[in-house]
């Protein structure tokens, strides 16, 4: 099957395959690139190769079910993703969600998006052939995931956020250790800034090349950190605010001309303002309930239930610990059918337990009204939208995610004309594709 | 006949272990700049020792993988190009003088395998031979992307070439001599009645240049843009086994080659400041006699101290950096080292004629 | 010894140059050809003149040949082109030939008489040939640096026109 390259391309060049398995593909993607000597000459981008039948599957699964799918979108920042998925639901069915459930999504949006541009920046930078910083980037990282871990439970495939809330609240030495995290954060950027920065050899390799102009990114759709380092200043934090950014003093940074060095510098400036939210949002949360003394275990507890005790204090299993009764007002909403009840009220009370079967049973569960909505956040690479259109059952009829890598990649071919084969693997890289978000 | 064969006995010993060695400290120096461990599982009978024998298993492993040559090669000239390479590289160690004289039982030995009178001409000679290896690998693959990286590698090698001997003119005009024995003689002599008249400090932009040009040679970070392993994936992708392991060696050999270079004709080779035949005379006063073995053994520690130092350089510099797009690289070699290295050859020449 | 690395060197030369004229793939002839300018430093070598040989071999098979076998590689001719054969052409080349083969013959039996030349300790040094270089060969020197310099900027002027087109 000849594709359009093949047929296009004059006959003395000379045709290259970067093709799915290449070490600076992350994410299985293929460019046929058509080279005069060492110039690329026209390419064509093959997207695709990831596709996994994200919308269509869910089409076949209950809006509570389909939660862990949405982490596995863009998987280097999976909490933006759950963050996003549940307030277009909360949109639809008109949910308020308590506010330190709101901090704490803030919190874990932010860490996910510092791990997501240093992901990001450590791929662009060990393909250029600085190893170093790469290695520092991911121990950065790893401290974050740390973090996330002792909260969540998982460091990559979290599906922490629930619809009208959050799964359990943070852990008791959450303040440390993001402290420490965040330590670690600032001594990497500021060792990379020291190292590349100002690096003759990387500014040589980066500026200048694929340079982006407000317009046509407007035109192709970009968004985020590519959009923003072309000269435009969007940002949905702060044009649509949702949660609590509107409260949070941050600022947008902006780059100049939109090649590859500013779209490194834009991301490195916003990670140094996520960690400013990080650290307001610690401060201004508000304090949780404190846990409840004197518990009992689940056996006894069945059988005070049945002597007609039912506000008995159960001990709960270690890794529920964080989702206790007591803790539900402030980490989960009051609308009732909308989340999972306490365990405590499932095991020992007739209407927890029916709560509990008509949540998870097919048929019944989360019903949210007919009509359409779309609802965005900021994730990683750009806006991340999320349209559901719900014909009143509890499986959503249609489910749209709006990819920001995608219309970023759509450009590729026009930022990688003109300009050598080895510019190629930085502009990719620059433009953070992850497969997940661009294939679905 | 039989002295120097054991004389190239010993110094090809040395050359191969050390650069085998090599890949140790770079696994390590590159941990410590990395925040992590490196290598340590290498173990015999549990003694790990800092993984020191890992290099030994990275030796094992090379040579009992498969060794295939791909479909539409010839065969031939496909198991030719690792060892033209590795031969033309390994040779250059004989050249290289390790210490003055040895003096067993009246008998005179020189610690230098051949002393040839055009020394440093020999070594670049062998240098430019060994390009045919990486040509001939990245033509003989049947593969695009190999021949790109060949040809690119290869460019890449005879552009730094023209540099690497321009910079060497300068130190051929201060010290009037090709033989490399008689280079780090001139090298003892005193300046100013104290400082040694090592080459850096005869030369200072000389070394400067040397030592990019050197690098690029070597076709390591921030030059390896025709290996670049995660760009067009080199010109070696198509070799598995001994052969790789053969061009992964060759690397090596090629920081310790241009290490002991960069001893023996700018820092002075295996001369220790102010330590004659007979020990030391400071230039404060002050002596201090020693006999003849220490003498030479200090020689010998001090050239494997400097030789240690630049390899250790060499991989800092490595792991530090990015690497040069292709463009900017010729930009680099041609517009800014060979201007800068006839400058140098001028400014030469004029403050010796004062 | 001399007389042992002579015949080996005189021998491996001549058999590569064998091997250059009849070898169909052209970069098997350019390897060929780079084995005999080893050779052919080899018997410089041998001839005390140590610098023209490290010369030879650092400008002939270390650089030239490499261009070579670029053009070789870049133009990537599979099956090597064959001749034009045309049968009148064998009998002057013949007579051309045997012509070539006498006035070696005279010029060898005047060499093969030893010389006093090369048992100068200085003969080929850098120094001596520096001397005679910039003194009395120095118009043949100048003049052919001249001439590498035409050649290059033709070799540029062609490729420019042909970037413009």
């Amino acid at each position: 099957m000849t594709t359009r390259i093949q047929k296009e391309a004059r006959k003395e060049s000379l045709l290259i395959n970067m093709g799915p398995s290449h070490p600076a593909m992350h994410g299985t993607i293929r460019i046929m690139l058509e080279l005069d000597g060492e110039k690329v000459r026209n390419s064509e981008v093959e997207v695709g190769y990831l596709h996994r039948g994200f919308e269509k599957t869910c089409e076949n699964k209950t809006y509570f079910n389909l939660l862990p799918y949405t982490d596995r979108l863009n998987y280097v920042s999976p909490l933006i993703n759950n963050v996003g998925y549940v307030m277009t639901i909360e949109k639809l069915m008109d949910i308020k969600v308590p506010e330190r459930a709101q901090y704490i999504r803030v919190i874990m949006s932010e860490l996910s998006r510092i791990s997501d541009h240093l992901t990001a920046l450590a791929a662009m930078t060990m393909e250029c052939g600085a190893f170093t910083v790469f290695l520092y980037y991911i121990k950065a990282r790893e401290e974050i995931w740390n973090v996330i871990e002792k909260t969540t439970g998982a460091r990559m495939t979290t599906s922490y956020i629930r619809i009208g809330g959050v799964r359990t609240d943070l852990h008791p030495d959450f303040k440390t250790d993001v402290a420490k995290a965040m330590k670690v954060t600032r001594d990497v950027l500021r060792d990379v800034k020291g190292l590349l920065d100002k690096n003759k050899i990387w500014i040589d390799r980066t500026r200048g090349v694929a340079v982006v102009s407000p317009d046509m990114a407007i035109n192709y759709g970009f968004t985020g950190p590519c959009l923003r380092a072309s000269g435009v200043k969007y940002d949905v934090r702060k044009a649509h605010p949702y949660l609590v950014y509107d409260r949070l003093d941050f600022i947008v940074p902006l780059g100049e001309k939109g090649d590859n060095y500013d779209r490194y510098m834009v991301r490195m400036k916003e990670m140094e303002q996520s960690l400013r939210i990080v650290e307001q949002c610690v401060e201004k949360i508000p304090e949780s309930v404190p846990e409840v003394k004197g518990k009992i275990e689940p056996a006894e507890a069945i059988k005070a239930s049945r002597a007609r005790k039912p506000d008995a204090k159960i001990k709960l299993s270690p890794n529920l610990k964080g989702s206790e009764k007591e803790k539900y007002p402030s980490i989960l909403t009051d609308s009732k059918g909308v989340k999972v009840p306490p365990k405590e009220d499932t095991y020992t009370g007739i209407e927890g337990l029916i709560n509990h079967f008509k949540f998870f049973m097919r048929g019944h569960g989360i019903r949210p009204p007919k009509g359409e909505v779309y609802f965005s956040v900021e994730g990683g690479s750009g806006e991340l939208g999320y349209y559901i259109v719900s014909d009143g059952t509890d499986q959503p009829y249609r489910l749209h995610l709006r990819g920001p890598c995608f219309h970023i990649v759509s450009a590729l071919e026009e930022m990688i004309k003109g300009h050598y084969i080895a510019d190629v693997i930085p502009t990719f890289g620059s433009t953070n594709m992850i497969g997940g978000e661009l294939d679905r | 006949m039989i002295e120097a064969l054991i004389k190239f006995l010993c110094a090809i010993v040395w050359f191969l272990l050390l650069s085998l060695y090599l890949t140790w400290a770079e696994r390590k120096e590159s941990a410590v700049m990395q925040d992590r461990v490196g290598a340590n599982r290498a173990n015999f009978f549990g003694f790990r020792i800092l993984g020191l024998f890992q290099p030994l298993a990275d030796a094992i492993k090379m040579m009992t993988k498969e060794d295939f040559t791909p479909a539409f090669s010839k065969r031939f000239l496909h198991n030719l190009a690792p060892f033209l390479s590795f031969f033309f590289v390994a040779v250059t160690i004989s050249t290289i003088p390790f210490g003055s004289h040895l003096m067993i039982g009246g008998k005179e030995f020189r610690l230098q395998v051949i002393d040839l009178n055009v020394g440093i001409l020999f070594v670049l000679a062998l240098l430019a031979l060994s390009i045919y290896g990486v040509i001939l690998s990245g033509w003989v693959s049947n593969n695009r992307w190999t021949l790109l990286g060949g040809l690119r590698g290869s460019a890449q090698l005879i552009s730094y070439e023209v540099a690497l001997g321009l910079s060497l003119i300068g130190i051929i005009m201060v010290f009037p001599s090709l033989k490399f024995s008689e280079i780090v003689g001139f090298q003892s002599e005193l300046l100013f009645g104290w400082l040694p008249k090592w080459g850096v400090f005869l030369q200072p932009l000389g070394l400067i240049i040397f030592l990019m040009a050197a690098m690029a040679e070597s076709e390591r970070v921030p030059f390896d843009l025709p290996e670049g392993e995660s760009e067009i994936v080199g010109f070696f992708t198509e070799y598995g086994g001994l052969k790789y392991g053969l061009y992964m060696f060759t690397d090596f050999m090629k920081v310790l080659i241009i290490a002991c270079l960069l001893t023996t004709l700018f820092f002075g080779g295996y001369h220790v400041p102010w330590l004659y035949a007979d020990g030391f005379h400071f230039p404060w006063g002050g002596d201090w006699l020693l006999p003849h073995g220490i003498v030479v053994l200090f020689q010998v520690i001090m050239f494997n101290l400097k030789v240690f130092f630049f390899c250790w350089l060499q991989i800092l510099i490595r792991w530090t950096y990015p690497r040069f797009r292709y463009d900017q690289l010729m930009d680099f070699g041609w517009k800014f080292l060979i201007p800068l290295s006839l400058f140098n050859i001028a400014a030469t020449a004029v403050l010796m004629s004062l | 010894m001399a007389v042992f690395l002579f015949i080996l060197l005189s021998l491996t030369c001549i058999g590569s140059i064998l091997g250059m004229i009849l070898s169909k793939n052209q970069a098997h002839s350019a390897l060929y050809l780079i084995l005999a300018f080893v050779c052919t430093g080899g018997l410089f070598g041998l001839m005390s003149a140590p610098f023209i040989a490290a010369v030879q071999i650092i400008i002939y098979a270390g650089a030239i040949m490499v261009l070579f076998i670029f053009v070789i590689m870049m133009i990537d001719i599979r099956k090597g082109l064959s001749p034009e054969r045309k049968k009148w052409i064998l009998y002057p080349s013949l007579g051309i030939g045997l012509v070539l083969i006498i006035e070696l013959i005279f010029i060898l039996s005047n060499t093969l008489v030893p010389s006093k030349a090369g048992t100068i300790e200085s003969f080929g040094s850098p120094k001596t040939l520096g001397k005679v270089l910039f003194t009395k060969y120095l118009y043949p020197f100048e003049i052919t640096s001249v001439l590498i310099i035409a050649a290059l900027v033709g070799a540029i002027v062609l490729v420019k026109k042909k970037e413009e087109k």
